[in-house]
């Protein structure tokens, strides 16, 4: 007996968190406190967005569109990255919340996506004179939504959420292969856009009274996107419950028949 | 490697047999390129210049119809479950049947380049390389649209998520493909050429893997 009992492998802190009956317990008390610091990060980046930054000297105060734009342009990657490292939980350990936390994500990554390209282009509009201009990065922006929903599409087309996961994955995998190659040839095709202007090697090139706003609203974005998806997830664990017990439901009423 | 000629020669046979998918699929592609006139207005100058990308569009839109045969048959009558537990890897069944149907749907279209060439105006030079861009992008095409229709075989009504989800993802294919037209570009069309022909070698070394895991998955 003593024997067998060594030899049990005692689980990790991870594999104890993720399992979806642990993960309804703890996700409990911290989805709470998570709104709570995300309201506080979006009062704080809000204030300073719209009171303590300047106006920029040539786009006046059209630069405030920054504040939103750039997060969830940042999120709208941010996104697929998990994304895709749920796709290889789900393929490799076939872990049901990697499932889950994939289903979850790709409608906020598809929200932050369009939300990106409208705010872009109503700054677009007032700055550069369009609404749209077939720029690099606006057009690898417009293809990732078109992925985002095609995922979507493809998760909604299966019954079998199971399957669906693993399916799924396939393409969110063959897509991060493919996302750099797509914006390559994008970028190869046409540019207007300006460069990438704070994560640099010579350090950020934009001033701090707008660098400190632009990196607290990202903040509060980036706490938002984390509460929602816990939410999504809570709520994706709990209909896959009352699924399968409306199924032994039907079965106990059939077999009571 | 005789299992893989085999597949290869199967699919060959099976697509000639019944020679009218292939007809209707040419003749798909050559109604697109005619309609296009129609819609943009006879004047010959104009046609010329978009005689590439109306051929490129025509040879995309006819190949994501020919997707769907790739597995669907061979999902339904249990084939597919024979090559599951053959002795050839899944992966080679599959790079043999993307072959084969490279064979039966992208060169077919690339014979047919020259009747739409004539149409649209297209001068000697400009045939010759919308020829050459479509031999070196065409298998890209085919393999972005295995992955496809591996990842919609198992499902009833598929047919409209597999173009949804392989279009973005042709995406660069259409942009180096026409890109090789364009002039003005730096580097000129060698380099919009040697781009094409990267990403079909890449595609096609790649997409029998992520298809052969789709239709393990889809199979289960």
């Amino acid at each position: 007996m003593a024997d067998t009992h060594a030899k049990t492998v005692e689980p990790g802190w991870f594999t104890r968190i993720a399992h979806p009956g642990m993960f309804m317990g703890w996700s409990r008390h911290v989805i709470v406190p998570l709104i709570v610091i995300t309201t506080l990060a979006f009062a704080v980046g809000l204030f300073y967005a719209f009171y303590g930054s300047p106006a920029d000297y040539q786009m006046g105060d059209t630069v405030r569109m920054m504040y939103v734009h750039v997060p969830s342009a940042w999120l709208s990657q941010f996104c697929y990255a998990i994304m895709f490292c749920s796709a290889i939980g789900t393929l490799v350990w076939r872990h049901p919340m990697a499932d889950v936390s994939q289903k979850a994500a790709a409608p906020l990554g598809a929200a932050f996506t369009a939300l990106a390209l409208f705010t872009g282009s109503m700054w677009g509009r007032p700055t550069w004179g369009t609404f749209w201009e077939w720029d690099g990065r606006m057009t690898s922006t417009l293809v990732l939504l078109f992925i985002y929903l095609g995922l979507i599409a493809l998760w909604r087309a299966f019954d079998d959420q199971l399957k669906a996961a693993r399916i799924v994955a396939v393409i969110t995998l063959v897509g991060a292969i493919n996302i750099p190659v797509i914006k390559f040839s994008v970028d190869w095709w046409q540019t207007l856009h300006q460069p990438a202007s704070v994560f640099r090697l010579d350090g950020p090139t934009v001033d701090s009274s707008i660098l400190i706003p632009l990196l607290v609203m990202t903040l509060a974005f980036s706490l938002l996107f984390l509460t929602l998806h816990l939410v999504r997830m809570r709520t994706e664990i709990t209909r896959r419950r009352i699924r399968s017990l409306e199924i032994a439901q039907a079965r106990a009423a059939g077999d009571a028949a | 490697m005789t299992g893989f000629f085999a597949v290869i020669g199967r699919d060959l046979r099976l697509g000639l047999r019944q020679g009218g998918d292939l007809l209707t699929l040419v003749l798909f592609f050559v109604i697109v390129g005619v309609l296009m006139p129609f819609a943009v207005g006879p004047d010959k100058t104009l046609l010329a210049r978009l005689a590439p990308a109306i051929v490129w569009v025509a040879a995309l839109l006819a190949q994501l119809l020919s997707h769907d045969r790739l597995f669907r048959t061979d999902f339904e009558d249990g084939s597919l479950v024979l090559f599951r537990h053959a002795a050839l890897p899944l992966e080679a069944i599959v790079a043999a049947k993307l072959i084969a149907h490279w064979l039966l749907t992208c060169l077919p279209l690339i014979v047919a380049t020259p009747v739409l060439a004539l149409v649209l105006g297209m001068d000697g030079p400009a045939f010759r390389l919308a020829a050459l861009s479509l031999v070196l992008g065409t298998p890209a095409l085919a393999g972005f649209g295995a992955i496809g229709a591996a990842v919609t075989v198992g499902l009833k009504r598929g047919g409209l998520v597999a173009p949804v989800l392989v279009l973005p993802l042709s995406l660069p294919v259409l942009i180096f493909g026409t890109g090789a037209f364009d002039v003005a570009r730096l580097g000129g069309s060698s380099q919009a050429l040697l781009l094409l022909a990267a990403l079909s070698l890449l595609s096609m070394v790649l997409a029998p893997f992520a298809a052969a895991l789709a239709l393990k998955i889809s199979g289960e």
